[in-house]
């Protein structure tokens, strides 16, 4: 058994008191949603922290998947599980179940969240991936209910790391909805479970026959999971073909910028960009299509 | 010969619970299906303490200072212990089981990352945890050595500076076979193919990890130990040796293991640790490794880099096979093998093949890695020589342009040449060969297969079969040959039956997971016709058991599973004798059918074992001669290792864009003599497959260039889950070992012998259209797309 360094450890009963422990008690403290990355490293005391905010009893504030006509949003403390088996949420951006078929096993899912995930911030993650492809705005609640909104491009800004100050946490991710999409998601892994070698999202917005708008989310092949925007310019307007595929794998390979590791080298992560990418494109294209 | 591929409906038949072999649900299994096994880590003694280890953050320093009065201070703590504490004990090293010695705690230098340096004792876990962070240990880093290719460079850092003399880094070397007459085969061989192969260092990870209870009792001065250990009897008397306790004053007991695969098989200096502390505090102590401690410094297994080299005339003949290995043996040889072999049981390179010459010559070195060695299921190193031959007959079949199968079937040893010595000095006991073989390929549908395959390729699309022929040699001894330390491999077994007729057998062999309470009870069942819940399997309490040397190397049914038989038999002898002063008859006019006497001609007039238990106990009159009771005990020294074999294919389709390996099919068939309790062959054939699919995709312990291990929690050190597993097809033949008692043979490790090379064959023989002729495990997909693209690498 793996034990943690000695924390202290208090439930939250409202948003506003979390917000409330988290500003009094700064950077020594930290939430925990899941627990399914934070604990690991505590474990493993790779972070030690000197208190933990429970606030797995605010699940019925946090916890939702609302579907509208122009947005979706989704409640930071809505767990994997939720996400995989929305048929609301599938209906929409079936991108989310993808992923979530995916993401570790059913324990991990049970109780692991959407907003553990982005704000873990792991260049690994699934879920930011995904977040980024759907061009998501992340909702951050501060001191005294001020809210303020970022793009998934400002949320992360480096490995680990996010927009979220001490005093704040991540309430929800609104995704916007736009006529005629169509998502995919699509990972390699060494084993179930696994984290992803490289993972690729897609979505793309079709009237007729053309492209409106496309965008491309990679994970695990740099130091954060990032959107491509010139693979959206290049899509943009355009009819979609294999060869316009390839030539989006292409740029995908092109501008990640992945490490050699155990679960692969750099060149393969590379090949797997532009692979991941073309597969991804041309199912979110049929989706959009039917 | 009998075959079963359908899926055996094992659910209903603990109601047929048969009166000997046969299918039964485990007895068991109610207990750890209910939570109700107790663990190692399950033991709670009032007043125990809590013990933890601290261990080298680097794989190769000078010891400088080392500072504990900090983590002394931390609340809880009890004790704490540096190596230079138990220096003065002339307890900081210990002797591996391969005559060579371990430190205990660092005392000079610190040589693989997670070796241990200190401990501290306290009053819970976390205590002990903590005060770990407290200790201040001042290193002086030196360059480590990783790479074992470079260990004899004469510039390479000395590790093993402790030992006498010793200038490099050498371990050992070891031949077998003949060189002369293998270079001249060679020579004239039409054929000669060579491969270089590496078999990874791989980690048996069992679930539970590895620990103990110690309690030293100073008044009447005897130390009881709970250990997670596969040899309860071997490490007392080891014990006894090393820490000067009087043997008849230490118990080792073993309770439920969760899973050893050889990982148990060592004594570890965190057991030595735990005793000391008992003995320091005067309290019970509980040390269990958590997980990242037992992957770093644990037994590992394999870590060979080889040559193989077969010649074979143009028609495929095989003429001979040669081989040279580099063993990488980490910082202290803790290899677990018989002494004389300090290879294991490598010399079966030759594999199933009836050849005319054979030599291997091996080189182990030190390096900075952890220390251990021979586990994971390998019966002593069958695994790495299975994987060489099987691995470079396929090469020879590709480049002869014949069928694998049809290589393979050529070169077989014939049913007629049993017992046959092979050319490095084995004599294996049976086999037949060629039937097994033919059943997997009937049950695979080969020739189809082979179709499919065809059709495939010409599509573009990825898919290999693989095939690996094996022959395991199981059950160590005898021990006039072998021993452990000087201890002879042989195993005791007590039986008595009580006097309303249960029964209550001892073993010396311990259980990790392989369903002992119930083949065992099914094995003197079949001997004595009392029914396997009424015989009660005790094993793992060195107070309670007879002496023998536990459970590795596939040996328990080979050796203990005899002594089962013979003593059941012995008892059965002696209830003849008593049924024949019941039955007012002669010994001679009596007929045994399972379970009872009856006078010959009349079935009617017949004593049961059950009515002879109580008579043996009762106050009516014995036989002269004969003693009341019904129990009797024996020590089995087997003649010959057993040797079973099997016919293994796998098929696996490949992602030709992603490089991913999907193993689509598994069929194994298994000839392991006679079949105890086909449902537990099976469960260890699924397991044993599955460490195989592990080995072959996913699994490597890898360390970086500074001897960090890249495997140190399971998140990193992948094993293999459901989902990555086929419906394994398993089909039998049998071939009963002549010199067994019951014709059984062990069957524990066949799968995980037999199986990485059937899958690494079906992955190279999918790669055949990008002209790939071998590729290294692990196979994962970076790995198979270098090999698509000609760049297949020795994994680092
Ligand atoms: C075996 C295993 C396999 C896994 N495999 C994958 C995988 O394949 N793909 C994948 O994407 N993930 C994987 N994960 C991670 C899993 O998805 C985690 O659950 C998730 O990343 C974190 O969610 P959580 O709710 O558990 O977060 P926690 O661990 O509770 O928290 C993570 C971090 O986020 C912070 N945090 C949590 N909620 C908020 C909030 N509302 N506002 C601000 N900060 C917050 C915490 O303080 C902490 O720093 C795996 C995890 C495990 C254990």
């Amino acid at each position: 058994m793996q034990v943690p360094a000695p924390f202290e450890y208090e439930r939250a009963t409202s948003v506003d008191h979390a917000i409330g422990l988290l500003e009094r008690l700064g950077s020594t403290a930290r939430l925990i949603a899941g627990g399914h990355s934070l604990l690991p490293m505590m474990k493993l005391r790779l972070a030690n922290f000197d208190y933990l905010i429970d606030i797995n009893d605010l699940h019925a504030e946090l916890g939702y998947i609302e579907t509208g006509p122009d947005e979706v949003r989704i409640g930071a403390l809505t767990r994997h599980r939720e996400l995989l088996e929305s048929a609301q949420l599938a209906a929409a951006f079936p991108i989310f179940a993808d992923a979530e078929r995916v993401i570790a096993d059913p324990v991990v899912r049970n109780r692991g969240t959407l907003g553990g995930s982005l704000c873990q911030a792991d260049p690994s993650e699934d879920l930011s991936a995904v977040c980024t492809t759907l061009d998501a705005r992340c909702v951050i609640r501060g001191p005294g209910g001020a809210e303020r909104v970022v793009s998934m491009e400002e949320f992360h800004v480096g490995p680990y790391e996010t927009a979220v100050a001490d005093g704040e946490m991540l309430v929800e991710v609104r995704l916007p909805v736009r006529p005629g999409c169509g998502s995919a998601y699509e990972k390699v892994e060494r084993r179930a479970g696994d984290w992803a070698v490289v993972s690729a999202g897609a979505a793309v917005w079709l009237d007729g026959g053309a492209i409106v708008d496309a965008r491309v989310g990679l994970a695990a092949v740099g130091p954060n999971t990032t959107g491509i925007p010139e693979i959206s310019a290049a899509l943009r307007g355009r009819e979609p073909s294999e060869s316009l595929f390839e030539q989006a794998g292409a740029i995908a390979a092109g501008s990640c910028d992945p490490a050699t590791d155990q679960r692969g080298s750099a060149d393969y992560k590379r090949h797997l960009a532009a692979e991941l990418t073309r597969r991804t494109l041309r199912r979110a294209v049929e989706r959009a299509r039917s | 010969m009998t075959t079963v591929h359908e899926r055996a409906d094992t659910f209903h038949d603990n109601d047929q619970k048969p009166v000997g072999y046969g299918r039964m649900l485990r007895k068991e299994d109610p207990r750890f299906l209910r939570g109700r096994g107790r663990y190692v880590d399950d033991v709670q003694l009032p007043g125990m303490l809590h013990l933890a280890i601290l261990r080298a953050p680097v794989a190769h320093a000078r010891i400088v200072s080392i500072d504990t009065s900090a983590a002394e201070a931390s609340p809880g703590v009890r004790a704490v212990v540096t190596g230079a504490m138990l220096a003065q004990q002339g307890l900081a090293w210990m002797p591996t089981l391969s005559n060579d010695v371990q430190a205990v705690l660092a005392t000079d230098k610190v040589r693989f990352q997670g070796q241990e340096v200190a401990f501290v004792v306290a009053e819970d876990r976390y205590a002990a945890r903590d005060a770990l962070e407290l200790i201040d240990v001042e290193y002086d880093v030196l360059d480590p050595v990783i790479d074992a290719r470079r260990a004899l460079e004469p510039d390479a850092p000395l590790i093993r500076d402790d030992l006498d003399g010793k200038a490099n880094n050498h371990c050992f070397d070891w031949e077998t076979g003949d060189e002369a007459a293998t270079e001249a085969v060679f020579a004239r061989a039409d054929v000669v193919v060579s491969q270089d192969l590496v078999y990874p260092r791989v980690h048996p990870a069992p679930m539970e990890t590895c620990g103990a209870v110690a309690d030293f009792d100073a008044v009447d001065g005897k130390l009881r130990l709970w250990s997670t250990t596969q040899a309860p009897h071997a490490h007392r008397t080891l014990y006894a040796i090393v820490a000067g306790i009087p043997e008849h004053k230490i118990q080792v007991i073993s309770p439920d293991i969760g899973g050893g695969f050889g990982n148990k098989v060592p004594i570890y200096p965190g057991y030595v640790c735990a005793i000391v502390a008992s003995i320091v505090t005067g309290k019970p102590v509980k040390w269990m490794e958590d997980r990242s401690e037992n992957l770093i410094s644990t037994g590992f297994a394999r870590d060979y880099i080889m040559r193989g080299e077969i010649a074979a005339t143009r028609d495929g003949r095989i003429l001979g096979i040669r081989t040279n290995v580099l063993a990488d043996h980490g910082a202290f040889n803790g290899t677990a093998a018989p002494v004389k072999y300090p290879a294991g049981f490598f010399g079966v390179f030759t594999g199933s093949y009836d050849i005319e010459a054979a030599y291997c010559r091996m080189t182990a070195v030190y390096t900075n890695k952890a220390p251990g060695g021979v586990a994971y299921a390998c019966s002593f190193r069958i695994t790495e020589a299975v994987y060489l031959v099987e691995r470079i007959v396929d090469c020879l079949a590709d480049e002869l342009g014949m069928d694998p199968a049809e290589l393979r079937l050529k070169n077989f040893i014939k049913p007629e040449q049993f017992p046959y010595t092979t050319r490095t000095g084995w004599v294996y006991d049976s086999g037949n060969y060629e039937p097994t073989m033919r059943l997997a390929m009937d049950m695979a549908g080969y020739a189809e297969l082979r179709r499919e395959q065809e059709e495939k390729r010409a599509r573009g699309e990825l898919m290999g079969i693989g095939i690996a022929f094996f022959t395991e040699a199981v059950g160590a001894g005898p021990r006039k040959n072998m021993d452990i330390l000087g201890l002879g491999m042989a195993d005791g077994c007590e039986l008595r039956v009580h006097p309303t007729g249960k029964a209550v057998v001892r073993l010396s062999v311990q259980s990790q997971g392989q369903g002992h309470e119930t083949t065992f009870a099914q094995i003197v069942a079949e001997e004595i016709g009392i029914p396997p819940a009424d015989i009660e399997v005790l094993h793992g309490d060195t107070d309670n058991t007879p002496f023998g040397l536990g459970t590795y190397g596939s040996r328990s049914t080979p050796v203990s599973g005899a002594a089962a038989a013979l003593v059941a038999r012995k008892v059965r002898d002696k209830a003849r004798i008593i049924a024949s002063g019941m039955l007012e008859v002669s010994v001679a006019d009596l007929e045994w059918e399972k379970g009872a006497f009856h006078v010959k001609g009349d079935p009617g007039t017949s004593v049961t074992i059950q009515d002879i238990a109580m008579r043996a106990h009762g106050a009516g009159d014995l036989p002269e001669g004969i003693e009341g009771g019904l129990e009797a005990q024996i020590c089995y020294n087997p003649s010959n290792l057993t040797y079973p074999h099997g016919a293994y294919i796998c098929v696996v389709d490949i992602d030709p864009g992603t490089a991913q390996v999907k193993v689509r099919r598994f069929i194994a068939v298994d000839d392991c003599g006679t079949r105890i309790n086909p449902m537990i062959i099976e469960g260890q054939v699924h397991g044993g497959l599955t460490d195989g699919v592990g080995m072959a995709l996913m699994e490597m312990i890898a360390f970086d260039e500074d001897g960090n291990c890249l495997g140190a929690s399971l998140m990193d050190y992948l094993i293999p889950t459901s989902l990555e597993v086929p419906d394994w097809e398993t089909g039998f033949t049998v071939t009963p070992s002549p010199h067994h008692p019951i014709g059984a043979k062990g069957v524990g490790e066949s799968a995980t012998v037999g199986s990485p090379p059937a899958i690494v064959n079906a992955v190279v023989d999918a790669l055949k259209p990008f002209g790939v002729r071998h590729a290294d495990m692990p196979l994962t997909p970076s790995r198979v797309w270098d090999a698509m693209r000609g760049q297949a690498r020795p994994p680092v």
